[in-house]
């Protein structure tokens, strides 16, 4: 919560779902300024919320509002302009451009912002040795520095990302994890959405248990992390078993 | 979201059997291309043009035919592929466009020189060339913008759809220009500055092609230059990829289609000045170059502008070679060989040389 007691983001009793099918079942949280994970098994609709949030997916009831405004319903630039950033599963960064284009292109809104393309390579060095490369030709963690990147020059309040540290590497994940850090000091909010749980664990102190298209617990700190129990009757035990090594 | 499933789908196997299945016809095209030109180059005794190392001026006129061709084939495709690239819309009044700008151009050309025939070239000015032809582009692009904005916008992402209510508007306005200009043909004059000939290899070649040639250089460089090195031409590429993602960046993609749909047509307009200039335009000829874009976008990939360059520079060889080096008695079947290029690009690469799946 910020200092009004008005919640950054405020999501209730949202519904969605891809035709006759329910994904999201009157779904609720609500979030600050702060890092706030979202974890479950596959197929509880991660995804599909993340969508919803950004405009991608229309909502068919229930409301979304940031700082107070409604969003819901509207178009995902006039989302996008309005505060939220997104950060997609599997990144999807434009193949045809390189990484600086891919910040030049945005680059026209950011002056005298706090993120503008400079301050990104600043965040993340390793962007700015690979300017000339397109985006199709990076590591996965470049990829996911760019797409991080990218969102960044919204100079949004908020920042969703889904999957970020899908396939990447322990050290890769480190640099992720300290940028989403580094981030809720300088006052943007990140949702992130992750199946890794100790990621989910290291990002947000405060992690929500999605469970068939609604939030079902809500847990702080490690105490997911260090509970197998909890593990296995949220996350199912394959998951628990996978991250608990 | 459906692209990373394919590609989770599409396992090492299945990748490694289409690979092989491609390399075989990829052989195959590369033998015909090397008989191709091996016949060119000694064995064409008996065709029109004749055996390259007999007879090189021929060959350098038809190369000359080729590449400056391939010049107004890249201007008239170039903006059909743009379109479809960001926006999937097939346009199927590009050639609609096309000739609008053409008959537009002849008009203010003859008011600016102040006669209405037989206009000789040397009382046209580069001016009485040069504004013609951006009104008449102009008007086009006008045009094209007025079709996106009150027919196609509402059917965003109804392909099918917009291709049909691109071919209606092109029989009203094929009705509409034969009331209003006429069923006879006409022809923009190329600027008398460019109209005479020059010799090269003992052979005498018209100027005014190679001016053309320049003309649509100079677009293609424009066109690279926007779509590189603006912000606004990185936006329509990314869209290209994603539109989706492009959107969630909060760009406002329909002001982008706008301007995309006006660039094309204009660019439609610019090949409609030059293909009167060229050859002349009458009732009909809106359908050719339709049929022409779409040879060259078939051939290079939908939406690529590299595969325009492409397409419009093998495409505009074929019919530049066929006719010159087919024996006498076959010129006739010289249209048969554009299509024997689109059937060998297209086994060896479906989606064209430079296209992607969508």
């Amino acid at each position: 919560m910020n200092q009004t007691g008005e919640p950054l983001l405020d999501v209730r009793g949202l519904c969605a779902g891809y035709g006759a099918s329910m994904v999201l079942e009157k779904l609720d949280f609500s979030m600050g300024v702060e890092a706030v994970a979202i974890v479950g098994r596959n197929g509880m609709g991660k995804t599909t919320l993340c969508d919803t949030l950004v405009g991608f997916l229309p909502s068919s009831d229930g409301q979304i509002s940031l700082r107070g405004r409604r969003v819901d319903g509207l178009a995902p630039e006039r989302i996008a302009r309005m505060g939220i950033a997104y950060v997609p599963q599997g990144r999807r960064l434009f193949p045809s451009l390189t990484v600086d284009e891919h910040l030049a292109m945005l680059a026209r809104g950011t002056r005298n912002k706090r993120w503008t393309p400079e301050a990104v390579y600043e965040l993340f060095p390793r962007l700015a040795e690979r300017k000339r490369h397109s985006g199709g030709n990076l590591s996965g963690g470049e990829q996911q520095m760019l797409a991080v990147g990218r969102a960044l020059l919204l100079n949004a309040d908020l920042i969703v990302m889904d999957e970020p540290s899908e396939g990447l590497a322990p050290t890769i994940v480190d640099v992720l994890v300290d940028a989403v850090h580094h981030l809720v000091d300088e006052g943007v909010a990140v949702l992130v959405v992750e199946q890794n749980l100790r990621a989910a664990v290291r990002m947000a102190h405060r992690q929500l248990v999605m469970v068939s298209g609604a939030i079902e617990a809500q847990f702080a700190g490690d105490e997911l992390l260090t509970r197998p129990d909890l593990q296995r009757r949220y996350l199912g035990v394959g998951t628990a078993k996978e991250e608990i090594q | 979201m459906t692209a990373t499933l394919q590609r989770a789908s599409a396992g090492p196997t299945t990748r490694r059997r289409r690979a092989e299945l491609r390399r075989l016809p990829a052989w195959a095209v590369a033998a015909a291309a090397v008989a191709a030109a091996v016949w060119v180059a000694f064995l064409a005794d008996g065709t029109p043009a004749g055996a390259a190392v007999t007879d090189p001026g021929n060959f350098v006129v038809t190369l000359l035919d080729a590449v400056t061709f391939a010049g107004l084939l890249f201007v008239a495709a170039s903006g059909f592929t743009l379109i479809f690239g960001l926006m999937r819309t097939v346009n199927m009044a590009h050639g609609s466009l096309f000739l609008l700008a053409a008959y537009v151009a002849i008009r203010v050309q003859e008011a600016m020189v102040g006669r209405s025939r037989n206009i000789d070239a040397s009382d046209v000015g580069l001016l009485d060339w040069v504004v013609p032809m951006l009104v008449g582009a102009t008007v086009a692009a006008v045009l094209g913008l007025v079709i996106q904005q009150v027919f196609l916008q509402w059917n965003e992402g109804q392909e099918l759809r917009q291709a049909l209510i691109t071919l209606a508007i092109t029989v009203v306005l094929a009705d509409q220009m034969l009331r209003e200009f006429g069923g006879l043909a006409g022809r923009m004059v190329w600027p008398g500055a460019v109209t005479h000939f020059f010799t090269i290899m003992g052979e005498r070649y018209a100027l005014t092609r190679v001016f053309m040639l320049g003309v649509a250089v100079l677009v293609g460089v424009l066109l690279w230059l926007w779509l590189n090195k603006t912000s606004l031409g990185m936006v329509i590429r990314a869209g290209v990829d994603d539109r989706q993602m492009v959107r969630g960046l909060g760009i406002n993609i329909k002001r982008v289609f706008a301007v995309t749909f006006f660039v094309g047509s204009f660019l439609a307009g610019l090949g409609g000045v030059l293909g009167a200039s060229f050859a002349g335009v009458a009732p009909g000829t809106d359908g050719d170059w339709l049929l022409n874009a779409l040879v060259v976008v078939i051939i290079g990939g939908l939406g690529s502008i590299k595969g325009a360059v492409a397409g419009s520079l093998l495409y505009g060889t074929v019919v530049a070679f066929a006719p010159a080096y087919l024996p006498s008695q076959y010129s006739f079947y010289a249209i048969i060989v554009t299509f024997a290029l689109l059937a060998m690009v297209l086994a060896v690469r479906p989606y064209g040389l430079f296209g992607r799946p969508a």
